[in-house]
């Protein structure tokens, strides 16, 4: 039991296929109700599609786990209309500092800019978040949340998959026609297809306390290599809501994962970090050990394999969830399209591209902080205390330093689905990239660029003052029907008017995208850059619009 | 193949250069001596900036007979 949190209890109940006792076929299923799971399903309600999510347990998170979630995937959950809860209770910071020993480094902000709707980081326990997100997910017609329904037997057919289900009253059979495999990094699915999961293991075992206090440290990520109060080991501080505080403890590989969990092995570690005289309470402690691999294909058949269970990372970055909530925000405009008929079955091959380009860059990023952090031999060692020496003095070497990259959002620039630029642009908001927002005013009020995007493709056409080409509008329609909608946003200068545009009110757009009159940009349904242009022109459109739905094989 | 990485004698005093390397050692533990060399190649290697030159030493430098 935790102090400061009430698990809730999601009851079971008999589902139609066990009131019928026959199997009925779901457009998509969903393994797993956490965080990315979830986000999977609510992306996919909002593309219309109904949605069966499994879950073996009844209730969130046990524990704050997570923690820490980027701008990118609140953006997400921003676009899935579900973030103001999280940014509600969460705790936003952007500072991070890093110490050696007694005296501090480096400094760094994650979003030294204002303009932008959604802050760089955001601090939350993973239970809050679940609870949020199924909150949302219950309220959605489209979405049939299960518990306590645990999958056993997963079977490829040639137009569906068959999966046998676990309940308390017994197993039932459904099917598919698309099976989301987001069951976690011990994934049962992953296992019951017989993948290899291969990569590096890592032995370093780490503590993890949750404590509750009232502390005078500000909200930053703080780190510290080398501690007074933790010699020749590192530490890392994290405020969470209700007054809780993420303490990591580097322990080593020859730790003892039973005897560090003891509260009287816990609370004296404690102790030392936080002074004798601050009060606290523990809250959870866990001992961990992390991987860093990840599965050869994220698609197998009609199986997609997103968040921890097509990848794992180490915690320097808070790439695992993060990452994970990309996946789903990549994988559902997609399978959404195929379902409806909209676009070739090869558009998931482009999930497998784009996704695993990603795990890549995050496991490489992963990997190296974890290299830097745990040193596993004498010169390993020897270069990273050097960098830490140097760094307070010299700044070529404070960019050495590597507490874990924080993550940022992946770009998808050699994408199938990308069409590279024809035209010249310095800067803005490079094809395959995640757009960036800005304010902006519509009818009058204030809003946001990232408000106005994603869901469909969107063109975001920069006009001068009010003067639209008159064709513009038709010939978007007109690829709307032929290929797939377009929706149509007009961004006029901030002098400019009119009901619907975007008013670019502090010209904050027009510079993040280095535009001019006439440019245009083409946006996916998950808010990437598809193409862009100077001016529109309605065969490259049509050309780009067909690649980015996967009609298009190769690339420009 | 002839690379960016110059391995003529460019020391006018090359007894006296590897007195110095030696001299920086001295009094250390095999630890400290560790935690030097390191700060030097981190320091020369940020000086040089030239990542060809660099990747052509590691090379060379790991390739080499013991």
């Amino acid at each position: 039991m935790l102090a400061t949190y009430r698990y809730p209890d999601y009851p079971y109940s008999r589902c139609v296929e066990q009131r019928e006792s026959r199997p009925r076929r779901h457009p998509v299923t969903v393994i797993g109700a956490g965080p990315v799971g979830l986000t999977a399903a609510l992306d996919l309600a909002a593309h219309g599609l109904p949605v069966v999510v499994l879950d073996e347990d009844r209730t969130v998170s046990v524990g704050s786990r997570a923690v820490c979630y980027a701008k990118r995937a609140l953006e997400i959950w921003n676009r899935l209309g579900c973030a103001q809860p999280i940014l509600d209770k969460g705790v936003v910071w952007k500072v991070g500092k890093i110490f050696h020993r007694d005296r501090m480094v480096y400094q760094f902000d994650l979003l030294p800019e204002t303009g932008h709707k959604i802050p760089a980081f955001l601090n939350l326990q993973q239970y809050y978040l679940e609870q949020f997100l199924i909150e949302r997910a219950t309220a959605d017609p489209r979405i049939e949340l299960r518990w306590q329904n645990r999958v056993v037997g997963v079977g490829a057919k040639s137009g569906h998959v068959e999966l046998e289900v676990e309940t308390p009253e017994g197993r039932y059979i459904t099917e598919c026609q698309y099976l989301v495999a987001a069951d976690g990094a011990r994934s049962p699915v992953r296992k019951m297809l017989g993948l290899d999961f291969k990569g590096q293991v890592f032995h370093d075992r780490f503590l993890i306390a949750d404590v509750v206090m009232k502390a005078g440290f500000p909200p930053e990520r703080w780190f510290w290599f080398d501690p007074p109060f933790h010699r020749r080991q590192s530490a890392l501080l994290h405020m969470q809501a209700d007054d809780v505080w993420r303490i990591d403890f580097q322990l080593g590989p020859q730790a003892d994962p039973e005897e560090e969990k003891k509260p009287e092995r816990v609370i004296p570690r404690l102790r030392a970090m936080l002074g004798a005289d601050t009060e606290f309470e523990l809250e959870w402690v866990s001992v961990y050990t992390f991987q860093c691999r990840r599965l050869d294909r994220f698609r197998h058949g009609r199986v997609m394999f997103v968040g921890d269970a097509a990848h794992q990372v180490s915690p320097f970055g808070a790439r695992g969830a993060n990452s994970g909530v990309q996946d789903a925000d990549n994988l559902a405009w997609k399978l959404a399209l195929v379902l409806k008929g909209l676009a070739p079955d090869d558009l998931l091959e482009s999930y497998d591209a784009e996704r695993i380009a990603a795990a890549e860059e995050n496991l490489g990023h992963s990997t190296r902080s974890t290299d830097f952090i745990t040193p596993k031999t004498a010169v390993s060692r020897a270069f990273r205390d050097a960098v830490l020496s140097l760094a307070a003095e010299f700044p070529f070497a404070r960019r050495m330093l590597n507490s874990g990259r924080l993550s940022t959002p992946t770009s998808y620039p050699h994408s199938p689905l990308t069409t590279r630029d024809e035209d010249a642009f310095e800067g803005g908001v490079a094809p395959g990239a995640p757009c960036v927002d800005a304010p902006v005013t519509i009818g009058g009020s204030s809003g946001w660029l990232i408000d106005a995007l994603g869901g469909d493709f969107t063109a975001l056409y920069f006009a001068d003052r009010e003067s639209v080409p008159e064709h513009l509008a038709a010939d978007l329609a007109a690829l709307g029907e032929t290929i797939v909608p377009v929706r149509f946003t007009v961004v006029v200068p901030p002098t400019g008017k009119g009901p619907t545009a975007l008013v670019d009110s502090e010209g904050l757009l027009a510079r993040r995208y280095d535009a001019r009159p006439g440019t245009f940009y083409l946006v996916r349904p998950d808010q990437h850059v598809a193409a862009r242009w100077r001016a529109f022109d309605r065969e490259k459109v049509s050309a780009a619009l067909r690649r980015a739905i996967g009609q298009v094989s190769g690339r420009r | 193949m002839a690379g960016k990485l110059l391995t003529d004698d460019r020391s006018g005093d090359a007894d006296g250069l590897y007195a110095k390397l030696i001299a920086a050692h001295r009094d250390l533990t095999d630890e400290q001596s560790l935690l030097v060399n390191a700060r030097l190649i981190l320091l020369l290697a940020n000086h040089i900036g030239d990542t060809d030159v660099l990747d052509e030493a590691i090379d060379l430098a790991r390739a080499l007979p013991e």
